[in-house]
């Protein structure tokens, strides 16, 4: 087991000093960023000031290293744009996109588990084939479309909901969160089920397929033949076989949807990790694009190593293989 | 023998195929009386598991029972829908399943497993369900039962997993046990201990068993009764002594040739020629004729049950007669080779 974890970290540094070198690299290529900084109109000593200041002119490899060593100290470096240490930048935005992020999970997961286990089970029905002919638009639909669609139904329609933004937030745990008050759950609402759409769909897919293959092993057709009822064999034998893909599936989305939330951030104007990302990109804001892409490794790497802690606890059979 | 336990009446299972109709089980009938053993034997493929299937009503879809009756104690489980049906499955009529490595979920501990199955019908307590469970893995003979328990699956071999699966057949002390070829996968040993244990079991406490195999030595050592099974007809029935002494019907005889004890080490064994037919384009008539060696001119009809001394039954025009029977019958005469 401790093997394994040490393994698993030093995976994970690999991954991460690749990614910076590839990233910072990247970043490096696309252009100056002194260009974007300051006023064209401002002269040429202003400009080899700055240079200077930031050691845009020293060798690459050595501005990587600057790089690495502060990162080292915890100091991503600071922001050109904002003139603000680059992590306090990320973590002030990251509690909007984690809300966001958990939201869109739970309602994928609390509707999409039931639905699948539905079509899976009768999966001759007609409301069944009606839940899988709502998965593949929840996959082939683009999702700012979809934004756009639920902005005009619900916001300017109806005006039910509010159309964007993030409304009044409240303190938790040193976090600033929406989804304290009602009126801030109203803000988060549209946002959540236009995110959480690819992955309804997704998981009642996987739900459907995995039902399906328990429902006709040999191991239910036995448990029918000692009596149990249905409600047991799906509650047993059914939901503790689904667990262990759904687990893996849930991990993998919630990183990238905690990373890659940028478009649902963006029809809606939701002011979280995606839109400073997209912001820093087009003024080449370089101390945030690393940090923020060294930060999304790291979540992947994290996410990836407790969904194999739970997946060795889901299935007896892979804890076996790991030991030996 | 008093009214018997279990009665299988003209049962017939259909699965429709792309190819047709399969009538996997047609018009099967035989019955087991209080602590009798019933084997049941056939060729693979000769619907032995589906007819195991049918009794207990988990036939599922494209399959389905098109006629017959499974009377249980007088009750006909065909007609029992939902939650009657699952009241009688596991407490009235368990079935341990063919294939050991299958028929426990690999994800769910032992316990777990047999728990459930406890509590399926008896309101009791995790606890007093775990030590039920416990003592019906000692009764088959599973040395430290409780270390057993918290196992799973994979980490058990073949054969303790079958004998888990009869453990959990036992738990409820059903009237009958249809076991679906349980000791195949086991060795020698370990299956003469279980199949003594079946015969105790059947003698102290009553318990009916249908015993499906393909193995004619356990059938004489265990069995009672013998129905023998042939592309889902019944084409014999008797005690199982008398059958395997001299069998009427030229299947059974053939299935009886070729097992290994009645010959000479090294010797080759006679075997029944062809193959078992497939069952979605079955010859009119007799479906063994084609590899029958009496087969004649009325094989192409079907053939009729024909009823000797001692309840004995054959689905046969033309059965063989026993040694004893010195005047050969006017059919006799039209008795040809099928080559
Ligand atoms: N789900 C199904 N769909 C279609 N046909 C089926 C299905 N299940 C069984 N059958 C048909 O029923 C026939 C009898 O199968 P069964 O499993 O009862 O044979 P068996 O006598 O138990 O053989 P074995 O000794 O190999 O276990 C098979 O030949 C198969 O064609
Ligand atoms: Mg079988």
């Amino acid at each position: 087991m401790i093997g394994f974890f040490i393994q698993r970290i030093l995976q994970a540094l690999l991954v991460i000093i690749a990614m910076s070198v590839i990233v910072f690299v990247g970043v490096y290529a696309i252009g100056n960023p002194i260009d974007v900084m300051i006023d064209p109109a401002s002269d040429q000593a202003l400009r080899e000031a700055l240079i200077q200041r930031y050691g845009f002119d020293r060798p690459l490899i050595e501005q990587y290293f600057i790089f690495m060593g502060n990162m080292l100290r915890g100091d991503l470096g600071e922001s050109f744009i904002y003139r603000l240490p680059v992590i306090g930048l990320i973590f002030s935005r990251m509690p909007a996109t984690l809300e966001l992020a958990v939201s869109a999970m739970l309602i994928a997961t609390l509707l999409g588990i039931p639905l699948g286990l539905w079509a899976g089970y009768k999966p001759d029905a007609i409301s069944s084939k009606f839940i899988m002919g709502l998965s593949v638009l929840g996959f082939s639909v683009p999702t700012f479309w979809v934004g756009l669609l639920l902005i005009m139904a619900f916001a300017v329609e109806l005006g039910w909901l509010p159309s964007g933004g993030r409304g009044p937030v409240t303190d938790f745990l040193g976090m600033k969160l929406s989804i304290g008050s009602m009126e801030g759950l109203s803000y988060i609402i549209l946002p959540a089920f236009n995110l959480a759409l690819f992955k309804l769909g997704l998981l009642i897919r996987l739900t459907r397929s995995g039902t399906v293959e328990v429902m006709s092993s040999d191991y239910v057709r036995f448990a029918r033949a000692q009596g149990l009822s249905e409600r047991k064999v799906v509650g047993l034998h059914v939901l503790k076989n689904i667990s262990i893909p759904i687990v893996t599936v849930f991990g993998l989305e919630l990183g990238s949807t905690l990373a890659f939330a940028v478009v649902t951030e963006t029809v809606f104007n939701w002011p979280g990790m995606g839109k400073l990302i997209i912001d820093s990109i087009t003024v080449l804001d370089r101390p945030v694009m690393v940090a923020y892409l060294i930060l999304v490794v790291f979540l992947f790497v994290l996410i990836n190593l407790v969904v194999d802690l739970i997946y060795g606890q889901l299935d007896p059979r892979i804890r076996v293989r790991a030991a030996s | 023998m008093s009214e018997p336990v279990l009665r299988v009446k003209d049962l017939r299972t259909e699965f429709a195929v792309r190819a047709g109709i399969v009538k996997a089980v047609d018009g099967v009938t035989f019955e087991v009386g209080r602590g009798r053993i019933l084997g049941l034997v056939g060729e693979s493929g000769s619907g032995k598991s589906v007819t195991g299937y049918s009794i207990l009503g988990l036939i599922e879809l494209p399959g389905r029972i098109a006629g017959g009756e499974v009377l249980l104690n007088g009750v006909d489980l065909t007609k029992l829908k939902g939650e009657q049906i699952r009241r009688v499955r596991g407490a009235q009529i368990a079935m341990v399943f063919q294939d050991p490595m299958m028929t426990l979920n690999p994800v769910l501990k032992v316990s777990t497993q047999m728990i459930a199955a406890v509590r399926a019908h008896d309101n009791v307590s995790r606890k007093v369900a775990r030590s039920r469970a416990r003592d019906a893995l000692a009764t088959v003979g599973i040395p430290s039962p409780e270390e057993r328990l918290d196992a799973y699956p994979h980490q058990l071999s073949g054969g303790m997993r079958q004998r888990v699966a009869i453990a959990i057949a036992l738990l409820h002390k059903p009237a009958v046990i249809i076991a679906d070829e349980p000791t195949t996968a086991l060795d020698v040993s370990i299956q003469g201990q279980i199949l003594a244990e079946v015969r105790r079991l059947a003698d102290e406490t009553g318990t009916a068993f249908v015993w499906v195999t393909h193995d004619l030595a356990v059938v004489s050592s265990l069995a009672d009764d013998i129905c023998v099974m042939y592309a889902g007809r019944v084409v014999e029935t008797g005690a199982a002594a008398d059958v395997i002494a001299s069998p009427r019907h030229p299947y059974t005889a053939g299935l009886l040739a070729s097992v290994p004890a009645e010959h000479e080490p090294g010797e080759r064994l006679p075997q029944v020629p062809g193959s078992a037919p497939s069952l979605a384009n079955l010859p009119p008539g007799c479906a063994f004729a084609p590899r029958c060696f009496k087969a004649g001119p009325a094989c192409n009809t079907t053939p009729p049950v024909q009823h000797f001394e001692d309840g004995r039954t054959a689905l046969c025009h033309y059965p063989i007669e026993p040694d004893s029977c010195q005047p050969l019958s006017s059919t006799s005469t039209t008795y040809q080779n099928a080559s």
